[in-house]
Protein backbone atom coordinates (compact mmCIF):
# COMPACT_ATOMS: atom_id res chain seq x y z
CA UNK A 1 0.00 0.00 0.00
CA UNK A 2 1.50 3.07 -1.32
CA UNK A 3 0.09 7.04 -1.13
CA UNK A 4 2.36 7.52 -4.00
CA UNK A 5 0.91 5.05 -6.36
CA UNK A 6 -2.35 5.32 -4.83
CA UNK A 7 -2.81 9.27 -6.31
CA UNK A 8 -0.71 8.73 -9.17
CA UNK A 9 -3.83 6.02 -10.14
CA UNK A 10 -6.67 8.29 -8.91
CA UNK A 11 -5.23 11.20 -11.14
CA UNK A 12 -4.40 8.83 -13.86
CA UNK A 13 -7.92 7.70 -14.32
CA UNK A 14 -9.29 11.43 -13.20
CA UNK A 15 -6.87 12.33 -16.59
CA UNK A 16 -8.54 9.75 -18.95
CA UNK A 17 -12.19 10.46 -18.31
CA UNK A 18 -11.24 14.19 -18.44
CA UNK A 19 -9.83 13.60 -22.51
CA UNK A 20 -13.30 11.86 -22.88
CA UNK A 21 -15.29 15.24 -22.50
CA UNK A 22 -18.50 13.36 -24.07
CA UNK A 23 -18.61 11.13 -21.61
CA UNK A 24 -17.88 13.38 -18.97
CA UNK A 25 -20.85 15.53 -20.19
CA UNK A 26 -23.44 12.89 -19.55
CA UNK A 27 -22.63 12.36 -16.44
CA UNK A 28 -22.94 15.71 -15.85
CA UNK A 29 -25.99 16.66 -17.60
CA UNK A 30 -27.81 13.46 -18.26
CA UNK A 31 -29.29 13.53 -14.54
CA UNK A 32 -30.46 16.89 -13.75
CA UNK A 33 -32.17 16.87 -17.04
CA UNK A 34 -33.60 13.45 -16.26
CA UNK A 35 -35.02 14.97 -13.00
CA UNK A 36 -36.34 18.13 -15.22
CA UNK A 37 -38.23 15.44 -17.03
CA UNK A 38 -39.08 13.58 -13.74
CA UNK A 39 -40.18 17.06 -12.77
CA UNK A 40 -43.00 17.45 -15.49
CA UNK A 41 -44.09 14.02 -15.83
CA UNK A 42 -45.81 14.57 -12.45
CA UNK A 43 -47.05 18.10 -13.35
CA UNK A 44 -48.87 19.10 -10.64
CA UNK A 45 -48.00 16.77 -8.18
CA UNK A 46 -45.48 18.57 -6.01
CA UNK A 47 -45.71 16.11 -3.31
CA UNK A 48 -44.65 13.00 -5.04
CA UNK A 49 -41.88 15.01 -6.88
CA UNK A 50 -40.32 16.24 -3.36
CA UNK A 51 -40.88 12.75 -2.12
CA UNK A 52 -38.84 10.92 -5.00
CA UNK A 53 -36.85 13.34 -6.37
CA UNK A 54 -34.01 13.84 -3.58
CA UNK A 55 -33.57 10.25 -3.34
CA UNK A 56 -33.21 10.22 -7.41
CA UNK A 57 -30.29 12.68 -6.82
CA UNK A 58 -28.55 10.55 -4.33
CA UNK A 59 -28.81 6.98 -6.86
CA UNK A 60 -27.56 8.55 -10.07
CA UNK A 61 -24.29 8.61 -9.13
CA UNK A 62 -24.76 5.06 -8.64
CA UNK A 63 -25.80 3.81 -11.60
CA UNK A 64 -22.96 6.10 -13.61
CA UNK A 65 -20.68 4.97 -11.76
CA UNK A 66 -21.22 1.16 -11.82
CA UNK A 67 -21.19 1.91 -15.26
CA UNK A 68 -18.14 3.77 -15.86
CA UNK A 69 -15.89 1.76 -13.52
CA UNK A 70 -17.30 -1.79 -14.60
CA UNK A 71 -15.88 -1.00 -18.55
CA UNK A 72 -12.86 1.00 -17.00
CA UNK A 73 -11.30 -2.52 -15.28
CA UNK A 74 -12.72 -4.28 -18.26
CA UNK A 75 -10.27 -2.56 -20.26
CA UNK A 76 -7.33 -2.29 -18.39
CA UNK A 77 -8.06 -6.19 -18.41
CA UNK A 78 -8.74 -6.33 -21.86
CA UNK A 79 -5.57 -4.01 -23.46
CA UNK A 80 -3.13 -5.57 -21.23
CA UNK A 81 -2.24 -3.02 -18.84
CA UNK A 82 -3.90 -4.49 -15.69
CA UNK A 83 -1.48 -7.19 -16.60
CA UNK A 84 1.51 -5.04 -16.71
CA UNK A 85 0.40 -2.90 -13.11
CA UNK A 86 0.42 -6.33 -11.71
CA UNK A 87 3.87 -7.22 -12.51
CA UNK A 88 4.92 -3.60 -10.98
CA UNK A 89 5.49 -3.12 -7.41
CA UNK A 90 1.74 -1.77 -7.30
CA UNK A 91 -0.38 -3.07 -4.28
CA UNK A 92 -3.97 -4.15 -5.40
CA UNK A 93 -5.41 -1.50 -3.16
CA UNK A 94 -3.69 1.27 -4.30
CA UNK A 95 -5.60 0.07 -7.43
CA UNK A 96 -8.98 -0.08 -6.13
CA UNK A 97 -8.57 3.00 -3.52
CA UNK A 98 -7.09 5.14 -6.53
CA UNK A 99 -10.52 3.81 -8.42
CA UNK A 100 -12.15 5.07 -5.57
CA UNK A 101 -11.11 8.47 -4.87
CA UNK A 102 -11.31 9.10 -8.90
CA UNK A 103 -14.93 8.29 -9.24
CA UNK A 104 -15.95 9.89 -5.45
CA UNK A 105 -13.96 13.29 -7.02
CA UNK A 106 -16.32 12.73 -10.07
CA UNK A 107 -19.38 11.99 -7.77
CA UNK A 108 -19.03 14.89 -5.85
CA UNK A 109 -19.19 17.03 -8.91
CA UNK A 110 -22.07 14.76 -10.43
CA UNK A 111 -24.48 15.23 -7.38
CA UNK A 112 -23.73 18.73 -6.62
CA UNK A 113 -24.68 19.86 -10.01
CA UNK A 114 -27.66 17.89 -10.14
CA UNK A 115 -28.63 18.83 -6.72
CA UNK A 116 -28.19 22.74 -7.67
CA UNK A 117 -30.42 21.89 -10.35
CA UNK A 118 -32.50 20.16 -8.41
CA UNK A 119 -33.14 22.50 -5.50
CA UNK A 120 -32.34 25.16 -6.95
CA UNK A 121 -33.80 25.26 -10.84
CA UNK A 122 -36.43 22.93 -10.56
CA UNK A 123 -37.45 23.96 -6.93
CA UNK A 124 -37.46 20.55 -5.09
CA UNK A 125 -38.29 21.11 -1.98
CA UNK A 126 -36.61 18.40 0.98
CA UNK A 127 -37.72 18.68 4.43
CA UNK A 128 -33.76 17.63 5.77
CA UNK A 129 -30.41 19.26 4.65
CA UNK A 130 -29.12 19.09 0.76
CA UNK A 131 -25.99 18.71 2.04
CA UNK A 132 -26.81 15.38 3.31
CA UNK A 133 -28.22 14.30 0.32
CA UNK A 134 -24.90 15.26 -1.96
CA UNK A 135 -22.99 13.80 1.18
CA UNK A 136 -24.52 9.86 0.75
CA UNK A 137 -25.01 11.02 -2.93
CA UNK A 138 -21.29 10.05 -3.04
CA UNK A 139 -21.50 6.75 -0.57
CA UNK A 140 -23.62 5.46 -3.72
CA UNK A 141 -21.14 6.62 -5.99
CA UNK A 142 -18.53 4.35 -4.24
CA UNK A 143 -21.06 1.58 -3.56
CA UNK A 144 -21.73 1.66 -7.48
CA UNK A 145 -17.99 1.94 -8.39
CA UNK A 146 -16.97 -1.24 -6.02
CA UNK A 147 -19.87 -3.20 -7.59
CA UNK A 148 -18.40 -2.07 -10.57
CA UNK A 149 -14.84 -2.93 -10.27
CA UNK A 150 -16.03 -6.81 -8.91
CA UNK A 151 -18.68 -7.62 -11.17
CA UNK A 152 -16.19 -6.46 -14.13
CA UNK A 153 -14.63 -9.61 -13.16
CA UNK A 154 -17.02 -11.85 -14.66
CA UNK A 155 -17.74 -10.09 -18.15
CA UNK A 156 -15.34 -10.63 -20.82
CA UNK A 157 -16.41 -8.80 -23.05
CA UNK A 158 -18.28 -4.66 -22.92
CA UNK A 159 -21.37 -5.78 -24.31
CA UNK A 160 -21.76 -8.10 -21.50
CA UNK A 161 -20.29 -5.47 -18.60
CA UNK A 162 -22.84 -2.97 -19.95
CA UNK A 163 -26.05 -6.27 -20.05
CA UNK A 164 -24.57 -6.39 -15.72
CA UNK A 165 -26.66 -3.01 -15.41
CA UNK A 166 -30.28 -4.21 -16.10
CA UNK A 167 -28.92 -7.40 -14.27
CA UNK A 168 -27.98 -6.54 -10.86
CA UNK A 169 -28.60 -2.56 -10.97
CA UNK A 170 -31.97 -2.86 -11.84
CA UNK A 171 -33.58 -5.19 -9.63
CA UNK A 172 -31.86 -3.10 -7.02
CA UNK A 173 -33.66 -0.32 -8.17
CA UNK A 174 -37.08 -2.08 -8.39
CA UNK A 175 -36.46 -3.94 -4.98
CA UNK A 176 -35.01 -0.31 -3.02
CA UNK A 177 -38.37 0.98 -1.90
CA UNK A 178 -38.24 4.41 -4.47
CA UNK A 179 -41.49 2.57 -6.55
CA UNK A 180 -43.03 1.35 -4.02
CA UNK A 181 -42.99 0.86 -0.36
CA UNK A 182 -41.22 -2.57 0.67
CA UNK A 183 -43.61 -3.38 3.10
CA UNK A 184 -46.10 -3.43 0.32
CA UNK A 185 -44.48 -5.79 -2.31
CA UNK A 186 -44.60 -9.98 -1.92
CA UNK A 187 -42.94 -11.56 0.98
CA UNK A 188 -40.55 -12.87 -0.66
CA UNK A 189 -39.24 -9.64 -3.01
CA UNK A 190 -39.20 -7.70 0.55
CA UNK A 191 -36.94 -10.43 2.10
CA UNK A 192 -34.49 -10.17 -0.74
CA UNK A 193 -34.81 -6.46 -0.52
CA UNK A 194 -33.81 -6.86 2.59
CA UNK A 195 -29.90 -7.95 1.38
CA UNK A 196 -29.26 -6.32 -1.52
CA UNK A 197 -27.38 -3.05 -0.52
CA UNK A 198 -29.50 -0.19 -2.56
CA UNK A 199 -32.05 -0.98 -0.24
CA UNK A 200 -30.14 0.42 3.01
CA UNK A 201 -28.62 3.48 0.24
CA UNK A 202 -32.47 4.36 -0.49
CA UNK A 203 -33.66 3.92 3.33
CA UNK A 204 -30.47 6.49 3.96
CA UNK A 205 -32.03 8.46 1.68
CA UNK A 206 -35.36 8.76 2.02
CA UNK A 207 -34.53 9.39 6.03
CA UNK A 208 -32.46 12.37 4.92
CA UNK A 209 -35.33 13.47 2.45
CA UNK A 210 -37.74 13.36 5.44
CA UNK A 211 -35.68 14.93 7.82
CA UNK A 212 -35.67 12.21 9.87
CA UNK A 213 -32.00 11.84 11.09
CA UNK A 214 -32.10 9.30 13.48
CA UNK A 215 -30.49 6.28 14.58
CA UNK A 216 -31.80 4.78 11.45
CA UNK A 217 -30.18 6.45 9.18
CA UNK A 218 -27.16 5.96 10.94
CA UNK A 219 -27.45 2.26 10.51
CA UNK A 220 -28.15 2.59 7.00
CA UNK A 221 -25.17 4.54 6.19
CA UNK A 222 -23.10 2.08 8.37
CA UNK A 223 -24.58 -0.96 5.50
CA UNK A 224 -24.24 0.72 2.66
CA UNK A 225 -20.41 1.66 4.13
CA UNK A 226 -19.89 -1.94 4.60
CA UNK A 227 -20.91 -3.06 1.30
CA UNK A 228 -18.42 -0.94 -0.40
CA UNK A 229 -15.47 -2.54 2.32
CA UNK A 230 -17.35 -6.06 1.31
CA UNK A 231 -17.31 -5.28 -2.31
CA UNK A 232 -13.89 -3.68 -2.65
CA UNK A 233 -12.29 -6.61 -0.83
CA UNK A 234 -13.97 -9.25 -2.96
CA UNK A 235 -12.84 -7.10 -6.26
CA UNK A 236 -9.27 -7.66 -4.80
CA UNK A 237 -9.37 -11.17 -5.28
CA UNK A 238 -10.67 -11.03 -8.78
CA UNK A 239 -6.94 -8.80 -9.61
CA UNK A 240 -4.76 -11.67 -10.07
CA UNK A 241 -1.00 -11.27 -9.92
CA UNK A 242 -1.20 -14.66 -12.08
CA UNK A 243 -3.79 -15.72 -14.15
CA UNK A 244 -3.93 -19.03 -16.92
CA UNK B 1 24.93 -5.10 -37.90
CA UNK B 2 25.77 -5.39 -34.22
CA UNK B 3 26.45 -9.08 -33.86
CA UNK B 4 30.45 -9.85 -31.76
CA UNK B 5 31.49 -13.37 -33.20
CA UNK B 6 32.69 -13.56 -29.51
CA UNK B 7 30.21 -12.41 -26.82
CA UNK B 8 31.73 -10.63 -23.94
CA UNK B 9 30.55 -13.21 -21.15
CA UNK B 10 30.25 -12.32 -18.15
CA UNK B 11 31.05 -15.31 -15.58
CA UNK B 12 28.10 -15.00 -13.31
CA UNK B 13 25.45 -17.25 -12.49
CA UNK B 14 22.84 -17.06 -14.57
CA UNK B 15 20.16 -14.04 -13.93
CA UNK B 16 17.51 -16.44 -14.96
CA UNK B 17 17.16 -20.77 -14.07
CA UNK B 18 14.14 -22.43 -15.12
CA UNK B 19 13.54 -25.80 -14.40
CA UNK B 20 11.22 -28.70 -15.22
CA UNK B 21 8.50 -26.17 -15.99
CA UNK B 22 4.97 -26.82 -16.68
CA UNK B 23 2.37 -24.69 -17.86
CA UNK B 24 -1.08 -25.51 -18.78
CA UNK B 25 -3.54 -23.29 -20.73
CA UNK B 26 -6.65 -23.88 -21.49
CA UNK B 27 -6.61 -27.28 -20.54
CA UNK B 28 -3.33 -28.15 -23.46
CA UNK B 29 0.04 -28.34 -22.06
CA UNK B 30 1.99 -25.02 -23.55
CA UNK B 31 5.14 -26.24 -21.32
CA UNK B 32 5.51 -29.82 -20.96
CA UNK B 33 8.81 -29.40 -18.74
CA UNK B 34 11.35 -26.42 -19.78
CA UNK B 35 14.64 -26.54 -18.01
CA UNK B 36 16.90 -23.64 -19.25
CA UNK B 37 19.42 -21.00 -18.12
CA UNK B 38 19.75 -16.99 -18.81
CA UNK B 39 22.85 -15.23 -18.72
CA UNK B 40 23.36 -11.60 -17.79
CA UNK B 41 25.13 -8.81 -19.80
CA UNK B 42 23.97 -10.46 -22.98
CA UNK B 43 21.17 -10.15 -25.25
CA UNK B 44 19.30 -13.56 -25.46
CA UNK B 45 16.84 -14.36 -28.22
CA UNK B 46 14.01 -16.59 -27.75
CA UNK B 47 13.15 -18.04 -31.59
CA UNK B 48 10.82 -20.10 -32.97
CA UNK B 49 7.35 -19.86 -35.11
CA UNK B 50 3.95 -18.80 -33.42
CA UNK B 51 2.61 -20.72 -30.77
CA UNK B 52 5.65 -22.54 -29.68
CA UNK B 53 5.71 -20.87 -26.25
CA UNK B 54 7.77 -18.45 -25.90
CA UNK B 55 5.40 -16.16 -24.39
CA UNK B 56 3.96 -18.34 -22.28
CA UNK B 57 7.80 -18.70 -21.08
CA UNK B 58 8.48 -15.15 -20.79
CA UNK B 59 4.95 -15.12 -18.86
CA UNK B 60 6.33 -17.39 -16.34
CA UNK B 61 9.53 -15.43 -15.68
CA UNK B 62 7.80 -12.12 -14.87
CA UNK B 63 6.02 -13.93 -12.91
CA UNK B 64 2.26 -13.16 -14.59
CA UNK B 65 1.65 -16.77 -15.70
CA UNK B 66 -0.01 -19.76 -13.67
CA UNK B 67 2.58 -23.20 -13.24
CA UNK B 68 1.69 -26.16 -12.70
CA UNK B 69 5.00 -27.18 -11.49
CA UNK B 70 8.73 -26.39 -12.04
CA UNK B 71 11.04 -23.29 -10.70
CA UNK B 72 11.20 -20.23 -11.85
CA UNK B 73 14.78 -18.00 -10.38
CA UNK B 74 15.23 -14.73 -11.40
CA UNK B 75 18.01 -12.84 -9.91
CA UNK B 76 17.79 -15.11 -7.33
CA UNK B 77 14.58 -14.89 -6.16
CA UNK B 78 11.31 -16.76 -7.25
CA UNK B 79 9.72 -15.33 -10.85
CA UNK B 80 7.16 -12.67 -9.73
CA UNK B 81 8.29 -12.00 -6.25
CA UNK B 82 7.57 -8.25 -4.97
CA UNK B 83 11.32 -7.67 -4.98
CA UNK B 84 11.58 -8.97 -8.62
CA UNK B 85 8.78 -6.25 -9.70
CA UNK B 86 10.89 -3.30 -9.49
CA UNK B 87 14.02 -5.11 -11.35
CA UNK B 88 12.16 -6.85 -13.81
CA UNK B 89 11.04 -5.07 -17.33
CA UNK B 90 8.10 -6.77 -19.26
CA UNK B 91 6.86 -5.15 -22.57
CA UNK B 92 4.23 -7.78 -23.57
CA UNK B 93 3.13 -8.21 -27.70
CA UNK B 94 0.07 -6.24 -27.63
CA UNK B 95 1.38 -2.81 -26.38
CA UNK B 96 -0.06 -3.00 -22.98
CA UNK B 97 -0.46 1.41 -22.54
CA UNK B 98 -3.37 3.70 -22.16
CA UNK B 99 -4.70 4.62 -25.61
CA UNK B 100 -6.61 7.70 -23.91
CA UNK B 101 -3.71 9.23 -22.43
CA UNK B 102 -0.96 10.99 -24.25
CA UNK B 103 3.04 9.24 -24.38
CA UNK B 104 4.03 11.75 -21.89
CA UNK B 105 1.34 10.73 -19.28
CA UNK B 106 1.37 6.87 -19.96
CA UNK B 107 5.16 7.12 -18.94
CA UNK B 108 4.73 9.46 -16.05
CA UNK B 109 1.72 7.64 -14.97
CA UNK B 110 4.50 4.53 -14.40
CA UNK B 111 7.23 6.67 -13.07
CA UNK B 112 5.62 7.25 -9.89
CA UNK B 113 3.95 3.69 -10.09
CA UNK B 114 8.00 2.83 -10.11
CA UNK B 115 9.19 5.87 -7.72
CA UNK B 116 11.61 6.36 -10.12
CA UNK B 117 12.77 10.17 -11.19
CA UNK B 118 10.44 11.86 -13.80
CA UNK B 119 13.66 12.75 -15.27
CA UNK B 120 13.82 9.38 -17.03
CA UNK B 121 10.74 9.89 -19.26
CA UNK B 122 12.81 12.38 -21.59
CA UNK B 123 15.53 9.41 -21.36
CA UNK B 124 13.17 6.75 -22.22
CA UNK B 125 11.47 9.08 -24.81
CA UNK B 126 14.84 9.57 -26.25
CA UNK B 127 15.62 5.71 -26.54
CA UNK B 128 12.62 4.98 -28.54
CA UNK B 129 12.68 7.69 -30.57
CA UNK B 130 9.42 9.36 -29.77
CA UNK B 131 11.02 12.83 -29.71
CA UNK B 132 7.80 15.04 -30.82
CA UNK B 133 5.32 13.16 -29.74
CA UNK B 134 5.02 13.24 -26.24
CA UNK B 135 1.90 14.92 -26.11
CA UNK B 136 -0.08 12.71 -28.70
CA UNK B 137 -2.35 10.62 -27.17
CA UNK B 138 -1.31 7.19 -27.98
CA UNK B 139 -5.20 6.27 -29.72
CA UNK B 140 -3.77 8.18 -32.24
CA UNK B 141 -0.14 6.64 -32.55
CA UNK B 142 0.64 4.07 -35.40
CA UNK B 143 0.91 0.26 -34.05
CA UNK B 144 4.64 0.45 -34.15
CA UNK B 145 4.96 3.91 -32.24
CA UNK B 146 2.29 2.24 -29.88
CA UNK B 147 4.46 -0.87 -28.99
CA UNK B 148 7.64 2.26 -28.41
CA UNK B 149 5.38 3.55 -25.83
CA UNK B 150 5.25 0.81 -24.48
CA UNK B 151 9.05 -0.45 -23.91
CA UNK B 152 9.53 3.08 -22.79
CA UNK B 153 7.19 2.34 -20.20
CA UNK B 154 9.58 -0.85 -19.18
CA UNK B 155 13.12 1.12 -19.94
CA UNK B 156 11.94 3.56 -16.91
CA UNK B 157 12.62 1.16 -14.05
CA UNK B 158 16.20 0.46 -15.73
CA UNK B 159 15.46 -2.94 -14.83
CA UNK B 160 18.05 -5.47 -14.25
CA UNK B 161 16.11 -7.94 -16.81
CA UNK B 162 14.63 -7.10 -19.74
CA UNK B 163 11.83 -9.60 -20.66
CA UNK B 164 10.37 -7.84 -24.47
CA UNK B 165 8.21 -10.07 -26.30
CA UNK B 166 8.55 -9.53 -30.24
CA UNK B 167 9.38 -5.62 -29.61
CA UNK B 168 10.22 -4.98 -33.42
CA UNK B 169 7.52 -6.30 -35.26
CA UNK B 170 6.11 -3.66 -37.89
CA UNK B 171 9.20 -1.25 -36.72
CA UNK B 172 11.25 0.69 -39.77
CA UNK B 173 14.50 -1.46 -40.36
CA UNK B 174 16.53 2.04 -39.54
CA UNK B 175 14.24 2.19 -36.25
CA UNK B 176 14.88 -1.80 -35.98
CA UNK B 177 18.42 -1.20 -36.14
CA UNK B 178 19.12 1.51 -33.44
CA UNK B 179 17.07 -0.74 -31.01
CA UNK B 180 19.13 -3.65 -31.34
CA UNK B 181 21.77 -0.96 -30.50
CA UNK B 182 19.90 0.02 -27.56
CA UNK B 183 19.55 -3.61 -26.50
CA UNK B 184 23.10 -4.13 -26.69
CA UNK B 185 24.36 -1.53 -24.97
CA UNK B 186 22.08 -2.02 -21.75
CA UNK B 187 23.38 -5.68 -21.86
CA UNK B 188 27.24 -3.95 -21.81
CA UNK B 189 25.71 -2.39 -18.48
CA UNK B 190 25.08 -5.52 -17.23
CA UNK B 191 21.16 -6.15 -18.42
CA UNK B 192 20.02 -9.52 -18.88
CA UNK B 193 17.71 -9.39 -22.09
CA UNK B 194 15.38 -12.12 -23.28
CA UNK B 195 14.22 -11.08 -26.67
CA UNK B 196 11.64 -13.02 -28.59
CA UNK B 197 11.28 -13.47 -32.24
CA UNK B 198 9.49 -15.95 -35.04
CA UNK B 199 11.93 -14.18 -37.59
CA UNK B 200 14.90 -15.63 -37.96
CA UNK B 201 16.91 -12.47 -39.44
CA UNK B 202 16.45 -11.31 -36.07
CA UNK B 203 18.23 -14.56 -34.41
CA UNK B 204 21.22 -12.89 -35.98
CA UNK B 205 21.50 -9.75 -34.00
CA UNK B 206 21.72 -12.36 -30.14
CA UNK B 207 24.40 -13.34 -28.82
CA UNK B 208 22.48 -16.50 -27.26
CA UNK B 209 19.71 -18.18 -28.77
CA UNK B 210 17.05 -20.59 -27.38
CA UNK B 211 15.16 -22.18 -30.49
CA UNK B 212 11.23 -22.96 -29.05
CA UNK B 213 9.13 -25.73 -31.06
CA UNK B 214 6.22 -27.24 -29.68
CA UNK B 215 6.68 -26.06 -26.20
CA UNK B 216 10.00 -27.73 -26.17
CA UNK B 217 13.66 -26.12 -26.53
CA UNK B 218 14.95 -27.47 -29.72
CA UNK B 219 18.48 -26.03 -29.07
CA UNK B 220 20.67 -23.03 -27.51
CA UNK B 221 23.87 -21.32 -28.32
CA UNK B 222 25.49 -18.63 -30.04
CA UNK B 223 24.13 -17.98 -33.92
CA UNK B 224 27.61 -18.72 -34.29
CA UNK B 225 27.87 -22.58 -32.68
CA UNK B 226 24.13 -23.18 -34.15
CA UNK B 227 25.62 -22.73 -37.12
CA UNK B 228 29.09 -24.69 -37.27
CA UNK B 229 26.75 -27.80 -35.41
CA UNK B 230 24.62 -28.01 -38.15
CA UNK B 231 26.52 -27.25 -41.28
CA UNK B 232 24.24 -24.79 -42.42
CA UNK B 233 25.17 -21.06 -43.25
CA UNK B 234 21.61 -19.72 -42.57
CA UNK B 235 20.29 -19.63 -39.25
CA UNK B 236 16.90 -20.88 -40.86
CA UNK B 237 18.29 -23.97 -42.20
CA UNK B 238 19.76 -24.57 -38.98
CA UNK B 239 16.61 -24.27 -37.26
CA UNK B 240 15.18 -26.84 -39.98
CA UNK B 241 17.98 -28.97 -39.54
CA UNK B 242 17.44 -28.91 -35.41
CA UNK B 243 13.99 -29.21 -35.65
CA UNK B 244 13.93 -31.78 -37.19
CA UNK B 245 16.59 -34.08 -35.53
CA UNK B 246 14.90 -32.90 -32.32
Amino acid sequence: MSLRITVATAARVLRQIRRDHRTLALIVVVPPVLLTLFKYVFYGQEETFNRVGPPMVGLFPFISMFLVTSIAMLRERTTGTLERLMSLPLGKLDLLLGYGIAFAALAVVQATVTALVAFGLLGLDSQGPAWLIVLLAVANALLGMALGLLLSAFAQTEFQAVQFMPAFVLPQILLCGLLIDRAQMARALEVLSNVLPLTYAYDALARATADDLGRRLVVDAAVVGGAIVLALLLGATTLRRRTA
Amino acid sequence: MPHPADPPRVIATPSIGIRDLRVRRGGRLVLPGVSVEIDPGIVTGLLGPSGSGKTTLMRAIVGVQIVESGEVTVLGAPGGSPENRRRVGYVTQAPSVYGDLTVRENLHYFSRVLGVPTDRIEEAIAVVDLGGHEGQVVRTLSGGERSRVSLASALLGKPDVLVLDEPTVGLDPVLRRDLWSTFHALADEGVTLLVSSHVMDEAERCDELILMRDGSIVATGSPGELRSRTGQDDLEDAFLALAEAA
